[in-house]
Formats: structure tokens, sequence, C-alpha cells
């Protein structure tokens, strides 16, 4: 083992690390923080208040959801549209037409499902 | 004090299972106490345990899926073997309850713990050596999965001797799966066993995907990489994608499961049909996650047995990303019973039909691989045309059941049984023998006895046109799958043959643990000197044989496909005299530790031990975010050491 030595010197070669050996600065951290405790407090807020309509409170609960994600991708994840991010743009592209794909997808079979369900008493009427 | 184990979880009355526990006593302790009798053991912690060499952690995952091939099957073979013998007055020698267990183990384990285990194992191994990397992008991180992966696969063993597996088929379907229906430990075993190697796997999806696209040597640009990675590129893609899916939905199941939550119940509310759906839309790309690597091995094998560029190499790359994307379009196949309308079965049943073409594209291009090639007919490629064979019966099997009124009569039926082993037997399981056959050398440094590996393949392709082509014809017969006991004479010859077929099958396993033995004791004579064995064409080839921990001792420059066959060609192949440092990655335990709090903390949950279960996950955690500071940096070999290395690998060429 002598011929081994210690290389604390070298640079990281983890993909993603830079030279000063992390990604990001903590206050885009802190700032990422805070928006998002906003964002699920205004979702919990909304979700218990009687000033909207529940119509209303389901389209805003899906706003907040929307905009809680891209805090993420952008304070966390550090999704920008710099030149040398176009992989993770491109990763970040079909992992939204997976997710459109699965949601929808399953939207659409469990509404057929639902809509071609025997009424729940007649069902149970059928069985022994 | 013990939750939900009291001593009546132990099968003391049984005595299959107590003498298979006692065989697996025995086998493990001789394993250790020959470990001990020869002091390996600190060789073994040093060398393999610890070790984040990709190339060890892909040989190590192969030996998981070797190892629980041998569970699996065992399954297989009682399960054919009380078929044909329950028939009429006869009850067999399974009772219902205890073949409930063994058919869903069947399917967990083959599925999880050796089929992909067997994929990721190759793709961990021969992707970086394929694109000219030293490692995978996260060394530590590989380790971490590999454990992970054997955490989930040790805790369906311990179910074996420790209460119950789950009886409810390897999809633990809803509301069978919940606790009114299915009170005991068996369901919890299984969520938990593949809560913890789905993260695995996942994180393993993440470091081979990273790997492929930030680790390429310079040069090579996407469409210059072989079709193995690109293949392996494909399925880590959807194993990103996908496994979250299986993750999520088994987390709900367990909330229903632990905290009396109603995502899937029956009342208030649950939609087990949702949780079809869920699976489903993880389970079907995760056929492809299976498949697509094997495409991947067959192709290699096919253009560098037959000397020739692989045929359609463009078409090849687009085929396979088609595939990655129609995968998500066509999960509804897998229930369309269920009960959705016309329009939405048709949908799903064309797009199953698409997804027949660009798989389609591959089998031309592989018979035009071969067309006009000089072909050895070496192990891997008579695996390669079994494959060719097989799969495309396979394939058309399921274009027949892509059709939803044909479903509607198949389904459920041993048809489908029959279909699904017919493509996962004839592209997974033959594709990793070849891989194993064809990489065999570029690990060990020795090729593995020809005349065996031919028997064996022998056999499986024997073995498994005897054992499934009856099942085609008991489906049209309307046997139904699952069945613990028949009452039908019709059908007795078919299940008769079937299981002469599985131990046709059982020959062949038995006989790759003797070729790998023979190989061993003989491995003077099989040496790869060259580091080249086949006539290669992809920079795997072009280091020593057994490959050397930092793989290139120079980063190659690539310029066109088949970067090792070019260079031959040009005659560049001679090692470059002057070596350089190499950093290389340091050992660490932390994948060894977190998978073993895993398992405690695994088995705490599923008995409801939460003294257990709540400082050992908390340990599990630790221990992670403690590694990930990393005091100490890498490991460097110096130039002399790489030289030395180099030269004695390579003694001819020095």
């Amino acid at each position: 083992m002598s011929d081994y030595q210690d290389s604390r010197a070298a640079a990281p070669r983890t993909p993603g690390e830079d030279a000063r050996g992390g990604v990001g600065h903590w206050k885009t951290y802190a700032v990422g923080l805070g928006l998002a405790l906003l964002l699920t407090g205004a979702a919990f807020a909304m979700a218990g208040t009687t000033l909207m309509t529940p119509a209303s409170i389901v389209a805003g609960l899906i706003v907040l959801a929307i905009a809680q994600m891209i805090v993420h991708l952008i304070f966390f994840l550090h999704i920008t549209t710099a030149p040398a991010h176009k992989t993770n743009i491109l990763a970040l592209l079909l992992t939204f037409v997976i997710i459109l794909l699965v949601v929808i997808g399953s939207l659409v079979i469990m509404g057929q499902s639902n809509g071609l369900m025997m009424p729940m008493d007649q069902l149970m009427s059928r069985q022994r | 004090m013990f939750g939900k184990l009291t001593l009546s979880a132990f099968p003391l009355d049984q005595p299959i299972i107590m003498g298979t526990i006692a065989v697996l006593i025995i086998g493990i302790a001789g394993v250790l106490g020959l470990i001990t009798v020869l002091r390996r053991w600190k060789w073994l912690w040093v060398e393999w345990i610890t070790t984040v060499d990709h190339k060890r952690v892909g040989i190590m995952y192969i030996l998981l899926a070797l190892v629980m091939l041998l569970r699996g099957f065992s399954d297989a073979i009682m399960m054919r073997m009380q078929l044909a013998l329950a028939h009429g007055g006869h009850p067999g020698f399974l009772p219902p309850e205890h073949y409930d267990q063994v058919f869903s183990a069947h399917g967990t384990i083959m599925i999880f713990f050796v089929a992909m285990p067997f994929v990721v194992g190759l793709m961990n191994f021969a992707v970086p050596l394929q694109i000219g990397a030293r490692d995978v992008a996260f060394p530590v991180m590989n380790s971490l999965s590999f454990w992970l992966t054997a955490a989930g696969a040790l805790l369906p063993n311990i179910a074996l001797g420790v209460g119950e597996f789950a009886r409810t088929g390897w999809l633990v379907y809803p509301p069978l799966s919940e606790l009114p229906y299915s009170p005991g430990v068996g369901v919890d075993y299984y969520l938990v066993a593949l809560q913890i190697s789905g993260i695995g796997t996942l994180l393993s999806g993440i470091n081979l995907v990273t790997t492929i696209l930030k680790c390429r040597a310079p040069g090579m640009t996407l469409m210059m990489m072989p079709v193995f990675t690109w293949c392996a590129l494909a399925a880590n893609m959807m194993i990103v994608a996908a496994f979250p899916i299986l993750t999520g939905t088994f987390a709900m199941l367990m909330l229903d499961r632990y905290l009396g939550m109603h995502f899937f119940t029956n009342d208030a509310g649950g939609a087990p049909m949702m949780f079809l759906n869920l699976i489903w839309s993880w389970g079907h790309p995760e056929v492809y996650i299976l498949v697509l690597p094997c495409f991947g091995v067959f192709s290699e094998v096919i253009s560098t047995f037959s000397g020739k560029p692989l045929f359609g190499y463009r078409s090849m790359v687009v085929a396979t990303m088609v595939i990655t994307l129609l995968a998500f379009v066509t999960w509804l196949h897998h229930f369309f019973t269920m009960g959705s309308g016309a329009d939405v079965n048709a949908f799903f049943g064309i797009a199953t039909m698409i997804i027949a073409i660009p798989t389609g594209v591959k089998v031309f291009n592989w018979l035009f691989t071969m067309y006009g090639g000089q072909i050895r007919f070496e192990t891997p490629v008579l695996w390669t045309i079994g494959f060719m064979i097989t799969f495309v019966i396979g394939g058309m099997t399921g274009v027949l059941m892509a059709v939803p009124p044909n479903d509607f009569l198949l389904h459920n039926s041993l048809f489908l049984i029959a279909h699904f082993h017919n493509v996962i037997i004839g592209a997974v399981i033959f594709g990793s023998f070849a891989g194993l056959n064809y990489w065999w050398p570029k690990a060990f440094g020795f090729t593995l006895h020809s005349g065996l590996g031919k028997a064996i393949f022998w056999c499986w392709f024997v073995g498994f046109w005897l054992a499934f082509m009856p099942l085609y014809i008991l489906g049209f017969l309307g046997m139904t799958r699952r069945m613990n006991h028949t009452d039908n004479p019709l059908w007795v010859p078919y299940l008769v043959a079937a299981a002469i077929g599985a131990c046709i099958i059982m020959t062949g396993i038995l006989l790759q643990f003797v070729q790998i033995a023979v190989s061993i004791r003989q491995r003077r004579y099989h040496r790869d000197m060259t580091g080249d064995p086949w006539g290669g064409r992809t920079l795997e080839w072009s280091v020593p044989s057994p490959a050397p921990s930092y793989n290139f001792a120079r980063i190659p420059q690539v310029t066109g496909l088949d970067a090792w066959w070019t260079q031959k060609a040009a005659g560049r192949t001679v090692t470059p005299p002057a070596f350089e440092a190499i950093e290389t990655p340091r050992n660490s335990p932390i994948g060894f530790i977190t998978a073993f709090f895993a398992v405690v903390g695994g088995f705490g949950v599923i008995w409801h031990i939460w003294w257990l279960a709540v400082p050992a996950v908390i340990a599990a955690l630790a221990a992670l975010v403690t590694s990930s500071w990393r005091p100490r940096g890498e490991l460097i070999l110096s130039a002399d050491t790489v030289a030395r290395t180099e030269r004695s690998l390579r003694p001819r060429s020095a």
C-alpha cells in the first residue's frame, strides 16, 4: 500500500460539483426554503378557508403545487436555462412528458372505469 | 416486546419448509466456515464488501442473481411438480396456503432479485468499460445501490423461516393485499423488501444515466456509443422515470396497512383499481427495463461474432428510444378486462401493437448483421440465435393478446403465463447468460468452458420449449393461472410435459454452476492473455483481462463507432510506454452498513417491533448523512503501480 497517497487536494471529479466543492450558495437555499415554506403555509391556509368555493380551492391548490415544484427545481435542483444545462432541460422535459402521460392516462382510465361501474347497491345484490 | 413475532411464526410443523431451512443453514454455515478456515474475512471485507469498483459491484449483482435464481427456480419446480401430481383425487404435496406463497415468491424473486440484479450487474460491469470511463459517476452510491438490493433480496428469504410470504400473487393486488384479507406479515415482507431494493434500483439508475451522459471518453459523441450503452441509457432513464411510481404506490399500500388509510381499500372511498393502474404504469416500463439491456447484449454479441459492424446502428438507436417512450403508453394492456371503455382499450391495444414495430426493426437488424458475416458459433451466439427464435414467437403471442377481445378470452389463463415466460426467459434470461459468457473473460481473465456452456444453452432451450408450449395449449383449453389442483383429465398430459421441461431447465441451471466450477479449475487452459478473446469491437476489449481497477491506463481518444475495432484496423494497439498516476475512489463500508440497518429496520417494521425499527432506520439515515462529508480524499495510484499492473496483466506485449 506504500504507493498509495492521499489526494485531498485533487479536484473533485463527481459530475455536478464545481471547483468550490458544492453547488450553489447557501443564500439560494435560504430563499428557496423560505418560498417553499410560504407556499406550503398558503396551501394549508387555503384548504381550511371558508372564503373560497370548493372548486376554486382545488384550482388554487393545483396552482400552489405547481409553484412549489418550480421553486424546488430552481432553488434546490438548480435547473437554469444556461447553455451548459441543456441535458438538465432535456431531462426535465422528458420528466414532464412521462408525468403527463401517467397522470392524464390514469385520469382517463379511472374516469371511464368509474363511469361504467355498476351502481354499488346493484353490485352488492349480485354477489352471493 | 416482539410486536407480532411469536413462536408460532416459526413453521416448526412444516417438514418441507423445515427441511429447506436446515439445508440453507448448513449451506450458509459451510460457506462461513470455509471463509474462516481459509482466513479470507479481511480479504472479503477489503476486496469485495466495501469495494466501490463498478466491475466488482457488477459481479456481486450477478452473483446475487445466480443465487436467487436457485431460490426462484426451486419455487418454479415445486409448482410444476405439484400440478403434475395434483389432479383428480390426489391433493399433491403443497397445501393451498403454502402454494399461494410459492407462486407469489417465485414471481417476486424472479423479477426483482434475479432479472433485475442480473441486468443491472451487466450494465454496471460493462457500461463504464464501453465508454472509456474509469468508474461510474458515483462509485460509493453504486455500492450502496447493490447492498440495498441485496438487503431487499434477504427479506423474502427470512420470510421462509420466520413468518410467511405474501399469498397474493407477485404484484399484491388490493383488496386482497389489504389488512382485512391478508392480516399476516406476508404482504409486509413483500412491501418492505421491495421498498428497500427499489431505492437501490433507483439510485443505480441515476448513477448509470449520469455516467453515460457525463463520463464518456473524449471524442465519444452520443452517436458513437456502443449499442449496449444506448440500451443501458434507455433502460436507466426508464428506471428513473418508473421506479418512483412503484415506491409511491407501495407507500400508499403501506399507509393503508399500517396507518389505516384508505387509498386502495374497498370501503371509505378507496379505489383498488387505482392500484392496478399505478402498479402497471411502473410494470410495463419495467418489462422494457429488463429487456432493453439484453437487446444490447445481443447486439454486441452478434456483431462481434459475425465479424461485422452492427447493421443499421442508427435505426437501432432510434428503435431503442421509440421503445423507451412507447413503453409508457401501453400499461393498460395488463388490465384490459378491468372495465374501461372500448376506446381506452383500443388506444392501449394499438399502442401495444405499435411497440412491436421498433422491436421488429431490431430483429431484422440482427438478422442482417449475421447475413454475409463469418459467424463463430461460440456460446453467446447460441444464446442469441436461441433468443431470436424464442422471442419472436413470444412477441407474436403478445401481439395476439394486445387485441382486447382476444385478451378477454385469454387473460388470467395459462396462455398469458406462457407468453410472458416466453419473452422474459427468451430475452432476459438468454440475454443475461449470453452476457455472462461474453464478458466473463473481461471480469476474471479466463473464458468459461465452451462445451458446458453450449450444453447449458441446449438444456434451457429445449427445456423452455417443453415447459411452456404445453401452457399455451392449456390456456386454450381453459386452464387459469395460480391453480393448486386440477380436475380435468385432458390437462394432465400437458402438465406432465411441462414438468419434464422444468426438469430439463433444472439440469441447465445445475450445469451452470458446474461450468463455473470447471472453468475456475481449468483457468490456466482458458486464460485470456490478449484482453480481446473474441475479436471485440468496443473499448472494453482494449484493456487487459481481468480489467484492472482503474480500467484504462490511459483514457482513449474516440474517433468513431466501434472504437477498438477502428484502433486495431489502424494498427494502434500497442500499450503506451509512459504511464501516468491515476486517481481511484477509496473503498467505503457505507453501503454495507446502511443495508445492514435497512434489513434490521425492515424486519422491525414487518413485525411491528418499533423499538427495533425506529433506531435502525435512524441509524441507516445517519450513516448515509455522515458518510457524505468524506473527510478523506481519493486514492492516487502512482505511475509505477500502473505500469507494473499493466505488465503483469499483459505479459506478452510488455
